[in-house]
């Protein structure tokens, strides 16, 4: 009688190590792709590539992404605006940024237009950013490692 | 050993000592579906930088060192790109465009080079698709040679935005 029943628990016993070497596996892959850095993406925009445009290796220090979709709307923060109202945006963020003890001009824009959105709308975000007093611009564009 | 086999079969299983897994596996499971759930697959992307300070263009002395900069001309046409043109002349391809580039400037990107002392200027049509810009701005800046970037005009500007006719 007790024979029997120690035989039929030694079959149900499931050999639970491969299984944990796979989950573990598992997670250190997803540990090391994991990404939590937050780069403004939008799917929205289709950026333009480049051969050229590698990552860049140290963050910038005051960046301000704005989004430029195809039909020439921007995003930024989230939200969708007018090129025109773009103005009022950047003075709140230009008194963010004098209350921080920074200036304008050490803030970088990072443009993230679509590929084809028309120059002049680009052209146009440039210069209200420079009208207040925002001189350094990041044009972004898609890594592209075949050419 | 050899005491082991003789001995009952229950006494030989209560020897081993029976791990309990299942707080283990609850916990290693809530990591995983964790580390899935925040995956997020970015794609690289990198940036092309342009210092352009309001009116800095008019107010710059001009200097004897300072080089003309290369007028890059691109204009709109039906179905995108209408033509290229360096300093006048027209160019049938960027790649072209690059070549005359370093024709210009050469390969060495050091301090106090040609390449280094370089402005390039473009000058759109307001309706140009912004790809062929940063085809451009590709060309200009730099050249894949071997998996090595070989950098050439750093600094790059925009002329006033033109209406299309």
């Amino acid at each position: 009688m007790v024979r029997r029943r120690t035989r039929g628990q030694s079959v149900t016993d499931i050999d639970m190590t491969p299984m944990i070497d796979m989950t573990f596996q598992l997670i250190a892959f997803f540990m090391f792709v994991v990404n939590f850095s937050e780069a403004e993406q939008d799917d929205r925009i289709q950026l333009p590539s480049s051969q050229l445009a590698k990552p860049a290796e140290t963050p910038f220090e005051v960046p301000i992404t704005l989004q430029l979709t195809s039909s020439g709307s921007l995003v930024y923060a989230g939200e969708l605006f007018e090129v025109a109202s773009l103005g009022t945006v950047l003075e709140r963020e230009k008194t963010v940024i004098l209350d921080t003890g920074k200036e304008p001009a050490d803030a970088t824009i990072i443009v993230r237009a679509d590929g084809r959105s028309p120059t002049g709308e680009v052209q146009e975000i440039i210069r209200i950013c420079q009208e207040k007093g925002f001189e350094k611009f990041a044009l972004r564009a898609k890594y592209d490692e075949g050419g | 050993m050899a005491d082991a086999d003789t001995r009952p079969a229950r006494q030989r299983l209560a020897d081993k000592i029976d791990i309990n897994m299942t707080p283990m596996i609850d916990i290693v499971f809530q990591l995983l579906a964790f580390f899935i759930m925040t995956l997020k697959i970015v794609q690289p992307e990198g940036d092309f930088d342009v210092r352009m300070p309001l009116g800095a263009a008019a107010a710059a002395a001009p200097d004897e060192e300072q080089i003309p900069p290369i007028r890059i001309r691109l204009t709109a046409g039906e179905t995108g790109l209408g033509g290229i043109e360096m300093n006048g002349t027209p160019v049938a391809s960027f790649e072209e465009l690059q070549e005359l580039v370093i024709a210009l400037v050469g390969l060495d990107s050091g301090p106090n080079s040609i390449a280094d002392k370089t402005e390039v200027e473009l000058d759109c049509d307001e309706q140009l698709p912004y790809e062929y810009v940063v085809n451009a701005i590709s060309a200009v800046s730099g050249t894949v040679q071997d998996g090595q970037i070989i950098e050439l005009v750093k600094k790059i500007k925009f002329a006033p935005p033109r209406d299309n006719p």
